[in-house]
């Protein structure tokens, strides 16, 4: 029995099959109806994200399964001190599969080492999120072709964001590809990522302005700028800017290059760049959909 | 000069960092054996300048290797039999560690699931960088 607790427990190899089906599921989507007919996908949620939830409970439903769970500790025995432990050896009892959601960073680990049915970690705190990264590999696969052979500029928040972190640990593992770190001084990427980039002789740059690297990506993964991060109102107010995409940077695009968010966004990507055939981040979505779907169906060893 | 009497059975370990004693008295639950224990801080030393030692009159059996070796690898482990030394330890950095530290980040899943033990596992064997095994967070106090 397999878990997921990081994009890295699974092998390129592994992830190639995963997308493949993913693939599959997008173009034959009936075909897959009733896959999971008769089995439970159990979401525990002990912090509110509605959209990873509803991702994963469509996600189980169009596979013609059920689902069961909780979206918030207060409406789960956690309120009543039910450890992790214990909360997921009855969910074994009640369902095939879960994915779970905790504020505590390794809980899902905890609960993988003692469930009886697959967890799937659907993000610990601000440690792992998993199954944003594989619909970050399945969306740059599924527009691209392929994963390897782009230069990628990630934006924004590259110290603390976890979703920046994981897809630079996963896009380690492809061939020949560069990054552009766009970030204010205050939110590099950490100096541990750098490290791990060099010693696999990688390449990658870090700038500051967006404007100056826009017309050399393939790829442009942008995140929120959160101005509780800042230590002064001022740099705040001087680099938020900076980080706004909109029509005007977009002109300095390469006329394919393909704009990622893992959302949600409040006002780092204008609403005019939507209609732009390049914005890719609700397409983004759909994709992190057929990729569970492929997920679970791998998981609970279901063969179509 | 301080003398301190020659130990019978046991094991006398030498070059521990000025300083370490203790820590590595309480890592090895020394505190909890009845037995004959010397603690010898701030010896002079040709190699390091100053070292710390630690003689303890106890079965070997009874020393954890790989909290030693997870505290100061370079520790000489000197093993006594009969008032001499017969055998001397190679450490090796552990690859796992088992609550011996405790992981101090506060959003880990340790700091509230009960009878969770506290795993570190070794990150880099050459950094000697330890990792939280549920948070993945750092852990460098000692070292």
């Amino acid at each position: 029995m397999r878990h997921l607790m990081s994009p890295l427990d699974f092998t390129t190899e592994e992830l190639e099959q995963l997308f493949t089906l993913a693939t599959d599921i997008e173009h034959n989507m009936p075909k897959y109806a009733n896959a999971c007919k008769g089995k439970i996908l159990a979401t525990c949620f002990y912090e509110p994200s509605t959209r990873t939830r509803l991702s994963f409970e469509s996600a189980m439903l169009n596979l013609g399964g059920s689902v069961i769970g909780f979206s918030d500790a207060n409406s789960s025995s956690a309120s009543k001190g039910e450890s992790v432990s214990d909360t997921i050896r009855v969910i074994s009892c009640f369902a095939n599969i879960c994915a779970m959601r905790h504020p505590k960073e390794g809980a899902p680990m905890v609960a993988a080492s003692k469930s009886s049915i697959p967890v799937i970690n659907a993000g610990d705190g601000g440690h792992q999120h998993p199954t944003q990264t594989l619909t970050d590999l399945m969306t740059i696969r599924s527009l691209k072709g392929d994963i390897k052979d782009f230069t990628i500029g990630l934006c924004g928040d590259l110290k603390f964001g976890r979703t920046v972190h994981s897809l630079i640990n996963a896009l380690m593992r492809y061939p020949n590809i560069n990054f552009v770190f766009i970030s204010p001084p205050e939110l590099k990427v950490p100096s541990y990522i750098k490290e791990q980039l060099k010693e696999r002789k990688i390449p990658y740059k870090q700038v500051i302005s967006l404007d100056e690297v826009m017309p050399e990506l393939d790829f442009l993964y942008m995140t929120r700028v959160q101005r509780e991060r800042f230590f002064n109102e001022e740099d705040y107010v001087r680099l938020k800017d900076f980080y706004i995409l909109d029509k005007n940077k977009m002109e300095n695009a390469k006329k394919d290059m393909l704009v990622l968010h893992p959302l949600p966004r409040v006002n780092e990507i204008s609403v005019e760049v939507d209609e732009d055939p390049r914005a890719a981040y609700f397409k983004q979505v759909q994709y992190g959909v057929y990729v569970r779907m492929a997920l679970i169906l791998t998981l609970l060893e279901i063969e179509v | 000069m301080l003398n301190i009497g020659k130990i019978e059975e046991g094991f006398v370990l030498d070059h521990i960092k000025a300083g370490k004693s203790m820590q590595i008295y309480h890592h090895l639950g020394l505190d909890k054996l009845d037995c004959t224990v010397a603690i010898i801080r701030n010896a002079k030393s040709n190699k390091m300048g100053k070292k710390d030692i630690l003689k303890v009159e106890c079965d070997i059996n009874q020393l954890d290797l790989d909290v030693l070796a997870f505290i100061d690898h370079n520790i000489t482990v000197n093993v006594i039999k009969d008032g001499e030394i017969v055998d001397k330890k190679d450490l090796f950095l552990p690859k796992e560690i088992k609550n011996v530290i405790h992981c101090k980040n506060p959003r880990c899943i340790t700091s509230i699931e009960q009878g969770l033990p506290h795993v570190f596992v070794l990150a880099d064997e050459e950094k000697e960088i330890y990792r939280c095994k549920y948070c993945e967070e750092k852990y460098s106090e000692i070292k």
